[in-house]
């Protein structure tokens, strides 16, 4: 079955939003095309991406590839997509107010309670705790699959750290740099004003107790990181102090960092560091890169982390599968983006679905045991099939299942010439004091090998820039 | 029983620490069973002392001394007047539905060895109490008490696997066990009152909770063999150790940590009319 | 600013001119090696540039004789010693990296690009044409750096604590080479003049690059107590003590008139250039020339403890 183009659909035919590209795609000789690609790859080495990294012996497998070919929403697309992100994420942020509160979704038979008490995700040292202004998912990186002209359906919620926002902002300057023409043949809605939006976004949850300019950083794990760079990007961007754990300190219940002028006030924290290593006091004992005694200043509702600890409860594969439900629990409302169909293994019948249509499916495993099990139905061998039948009937509660899906193409340069690849979009979903705010577009990851549908960095994925028409 | 508690915490630093933080579960609250007559924390730096409760209702305070400090005094001091209700304790404060006292922590997740254990109890799982009790007596006799060879970061499994271990590492084998079989359990530190007549001790005590349908959560001390009873002065309440642990610090700077503990606990004298 | 920035930066500033300054001794070393020596018994230049360089303890820790060969070696390339000039370059980088958004992007190329240059050289020369092409490579890598700061940093607090780092380093490194040195520039040792003594004394002016200036400022042959009065009290020698405390003291109190407040580092400081400024080299050889060098180098020590404690830490 082919899968659905978003320049062609399926019958062959460019779609309006497609008509300039696909057309100067014609007009544009491959020496060109191909010229460019390599120009985008020098301004991503010189200016960009790698500049923390340049020189280091693994530049090169650093460098995620870049693909010049835009992936195009049109302007009805994206209000769709705009409309559903912003309801998914207020039901996000009700969600996890309530299973640290109330617990009324878990009374009400909603979402099972093992699930959420005993996953290793739920941090039971959030129970009861206020958290500034009741927003927990600042940020959000909601993954996005289309597979046909009207469907669109939600692959994850990622409501912890979300990382690749900076691909988007840089993928637009090098396009803009390198193709000013075919913006000027559009009308395409920006994107540099993320970290405006975002600083907006991180200054409106500041405690009511912080000062009328209240100090905003950025916590990183530190140069070692994989996503320093960015850290390093947004901090500069946004104008805002990067800081390590070891630059921050606890006194009397007050977060300070250490100036040259001696100890400043922090009111929130936007950190790039998980859970776990947040607070040596609460978390792990062992976390060197924390701040010892963080949850302490958290509980006493005098800094806000942006996102707030133990969101995980709300993006983990388990829970997933609950969403719609959420979505109509907290908001009575019908969810606008759907999720792929996914069966519980913990349900009978959904296992029993699932052992007898291993072939077809997709089954992961969900949080905590053993990491990164998958299965992929169609291409696994038999002697793969068996060992997770079995793995399925000893411990169901650990996996779900989802159907193979046939995520959209779009047209991408590859060795041969232009050839279509399998896409998905991340878009950056922010949540303030009382605004929503999302940056038209996002970040689309793109299989760059033919029929793959893996688009993660890890895996030879690369990025484009992504156009939502203003039409 | 009428518990009086003084409790020092001595920290001696080699090269001296620019600040230290520490956040401490060392307040005892009320239950059914269980009266705080007097308590004090007194530390030997100049600082704040703040209060808070924890998820789990302990109530917990914490301080940043500022140095150098080259020694550190925690003092705790107190009276408790205390009952003997067979081990079940009612009226505590209670956050979260016991079910949630099953969850897994890397301190108390279970093993093959541990697993063939508390099957080995199973059997007598329609009654959840026997259950306990006998399990409570073959862990007794499986693990011996001894100091030298774990730490506070020894998880259940690695305690099992040694055959020793303090009341903190017994204590974690009962709760895995119990976990295992689906008994919610979790972790209670706290003060223990010798009947032999020693009074000064080096460390605190643990002990276990877990959860018997009829009955509600009853104390199961794994190290005495015994529920828990007059003698047992509860303090927090946790997963495991280190969310029920009396004191949990950090430094920066210094170097060349001495820590000392020294516990006094008697039965104070019964007050009487003039 | 954070106090790891600004310690990054103050470090960074403190290793380029760290490696400089061992390629300035090895260079004279190298120069006064090569002269023939008249004079049977004459000192082991190689031990005292180790002596100078301020790591003779961990040298003979791994070496048990100072020649050209290890001398070169522990200097210049080991990875083992944190001082070495490989070690400076590499501190140095991993210091700018930590802190890149401070630096300005000339800044960045300057340090990023010795680095990556550094690896071409591997384990060491193979030549001592190589090893001297290479001593001038460090010292112009270094002036890059340095005029890279100098040209295109904001004058703010992070310029100026690159500024200390780089003044309170060259104020230590011409210290150590007179603490070493300072017998030869004794006035009681008043035979003028032997071939030996003069090179040795040509050899000190060059490791601070000021043998031209010398004899701008005197006009007269190499003299021991004059070149003892350039390098610690002429405050229009760059690598005089004198001048690096005009500078420290100047960098200070921009630092505290900007954040409206000075400490203990402005005070310490301030009282060592005015020592300076009222000392005479007669009375400064009175006292004793060894002894001033040494409460020299202590508080300079002191003061850049102090610069950490109020700035840094």
């Amino acid at each position: 079955m082919p899968a659905f183009d978003e320049m062609t659909g399926t019958e062959g035919s460019v779609r309006p939003a497609y008509t300039e590209l696909s057309g100067w795609l014609g007009e544009v000789p491959p020496d060109v095309l191909d010229y460019r690609r390599r120009e985008a790859e020098v301004l991503f080495r010189r200016i960009g991406i790698t500049f923390a990294v340049y020189g280091e012996a693994d530049s090169t497998e650093r460098l995620i590839p870049f693909d010049v070919i835009p992936r195009i929403l049109a302007g009805s697309e994206w209000r769709l997509l705009k409309r559903g992100l912003e309801q998914r994420v207020k039901a996000i942020n009700l969600y996890i107010k309530d299973v640290y509160g109330r617990r009324d979704i878990l009374r009400a038979g909603i979402v099972p309670e093992d699930l959420v008490f005993q996953n290793p995700v739920f941090r039971p040292e959030m129970n009861g705790q206020k958290v500034p202004h009741d927003v927990y998912v600042h940020i959000a990186g909601v993954d996005i699959v289309r597979v046909d002209a009207d469907t669109f359906y939600v692959l994850e919620d990622n409501a912890r750290t979300p990382s690749g926002v900076s691909y988007m902002l840089e993928n637009r300057e090098i396009m803009l740099r390198l193709f000013p023409e075919l913006f000027s043949r559009h009308r395409i809605a920006p994107v540099d004003n993320y970290p405006d939006e975002l600083l907006a976004t991180l200054r409106s949850v500041a405690p009511d107790s912080s000062t009328s300019e209240p100090n905003v950083v950025l916590l990183t794990p530190g140069v070692y990181n994989s996503a320093y760079y960015e850290h390093s990007f947004l901090a500069d961007k946004l104008g805002i102090e990067l800081v390590e754990g070891r630059d921050l300190f606890i006194k009397d219940e007050i977060v300070y960092m250490r100036t040259t002028q001696g100890p400043k006030r922090v009111d929130v924290i936007y950190r790039r560091l998980d859970d776990d290593f947040i607070d040596p006091l609460a978390f792990r004992p062992d976390s060197a890169l924390g701040v010892p005694g963080l949850m302490s200043s958290y509980q006493a509702g005098n800094v806000t982390l942006a996102n707030a600890v133990g969101t995980g409860i709300a993006d983990d594969k388990a829970v997933y599968s609950y969403m719609p439900e959420i979505v109509k629990f907290f908001l009575g409302e019908e969810p606008i983006l759907k999720n792929v169909p996914t069966w519980r293994c913990r349900e009978e019948e959904h296992l029993a679905y699932v052992l007898d249509n291993l072939e077809q499916l997709v089954v992961k495993e969900v949080h905590g045991s053993g990491g990164y099990g998958m299965l992929i139905g169609p291409s696994a061998d038999k002697a793969t099939i068996s060992e997770f039948r079995a793995k399925l009937k000893a411990a169901p509660k650990n996996f779900i299942a989802q159907p193979t899906l046939a995520l959209s193409t779009c047209p991408t340069c590859v060795e041969s010439g232009i050839a279509p690849r399998h896409v998905d979009l991340r878009p950056f979903v922010l949540s303030g004091r009382d605004e929503v705010r999302i940056v038209p577009g996002g970040l689309t990851r793109v299989a760059m090998k033919q029929g793959s549908l893996v688009v993660n960095s890890s895996q030879g994925g690369g990025t484009k820039d992504t156009w939502v028409l203003d039409d | 029983m009428r518990m009086h508690v003084s409790h020092d915490t001595v920290y001696r630093y080699e090269t001296p620490p620019s600040s230290v933080i520490q956040t401490l579960r060392l307040t005892p609250r009320n239950h059914s069973g269980q009266y705080v007559v007097s308590w004090l924390i007194s530390i030997s730096a100049d600082c704040r002392l703040d209060a808070q409760d924890d998820a789990f209702g302990n109530l917990i305070h914490t301080f940043t001394a500022e140095g150098p400090i080259d020694e550190l005094i925690v003092h705790v001091e107190g009276e408790v007047e205390t009952e003997d209700n067979a081990g079940v304790v009612a009226g505590a404060i209670e956050r979260f539905p016991p079910a949630l006292f099953l969850r897994d922590t890397p301190l108390t997740q279970t093993d093959a060895a541990i697993v063939e254990f508390s099957e080995r109890y199973r059997s007598s799982g329609a009654n959840t109490l026997v259950m306990l009790h006998e399990m409570l007596g073959g862990l007794n006799r499986e693990i011996v008490f001894d100091t030298n060879p774990t730490h506070t970061a020894t998880t259940a499994a690695e305690a099992f696997a040694l055959k020793r271990g303090v009341c903190q590492d017994l204590t974690h084998v009962f709760i895995s066990a119990a976990r295992h079989l689906g008994v919610p359990a979790r972790y209670i530190s706290g003060y223990f009152h010798r009947s032999d007549g020693v009074n000064d001790q080096e460390a605190g005590h643990a002990w276990a909770e877990a959860f018997v349908p009829s009955l509600g959560w009853v104390g199961f001390d794994a190290t005495n063999g015994i529920c828990t009873t007059d003698a047992h002065l509860r303090v927090a309440a946790g997963l495991d150790y280190l969310s029920a642990a009396p004191v949990r610090g950090a430094r920066s700077g210094g170097a060349g940590e001495n820590l000392s503990v020294r516990i006094q606990i008697d039965q104070a004298m019964q007050q009487s009319q003039e | 600013m954070l106090s790891r920035t600004a310690d990054n930066l103050y470090w960074l500033a403190r290793y380029v001119e760290r490696a400089e300054y061992l390629a300035r001794i090895l260079e004279a070393t190298q120069r006064l090696a090569s002269v023939p020596i008249p004079i049977a018994g004459g000192t082991n230049e190689w031990e005292s540039a180790v002596a100078t360089a301020g790591c003779e303890n961990a040298f003979f820790e791994v070496y048990e004789e100072a020649n050209e060969e290890t001398v070169t070696e522990f200097l210049a390339f080991s990875p083992d010693n944190p001082s070495s000039i490989r070690s400076c370059f590499e501190v140095a980088r991993t210091n700018a990296r930590a802190v890149r958004t401070a630096l300005t992007v000339e800044m960045w190329d300057a340090i990023n690009g010795t680095w990556l240059e550094l690896k071409r050289y591997g384990n060491g020369p193979t030549s001592r044409e190589e090893f001297s092409r290479f001593l001038r490579w460090v010292q112009e890598s270094s002036l890059l750096f340095d005029g890279s700061a100098y040209r295109t940093m904001l004058r703010s607090d992070s310029y100026w604590f690159t500024r200390l780092g780089v003044f309170l380093e060259r104020a230590d490194n011409t210290a150590r080479i007179l603490d070493v040195k300072y017998h030869l520039l004794l006035p009681e040792a008043e035979h003028v003049g032997g071939p030996l003594d003069y090179f040795q004394w040509a050899a000190i002016l060059r490791s601070v690059s000021a043998l031209t200036s010398y004899h701008w400022v005197y006009r007269e042959s190499v003299k021991p107590w004059l070149v003892a009065d350039l390098l610690i009290l002429k405050e229009e020698m760059p690598r005089s003590l004198a001048n690096c405390y005009e500078n420290i003291v100047t960098n200070l109190d921009k630092m505290a008139g900007s954040y409206g407040r000075q400490g203990p580092a402005q005070r310490l400081a301030r009282g060592v250039r005015t020592r300076l400024q009222n000392s005479r080299m007669d009375e400064i050889f009175q006292r004793g020339l060894h002894e001033f060098i040494q409460e020299f180098i202590a508080d300079n020590n002191r003061i850049g403890g102090i610069i950490t404690q109020q700035y840094l830490a």
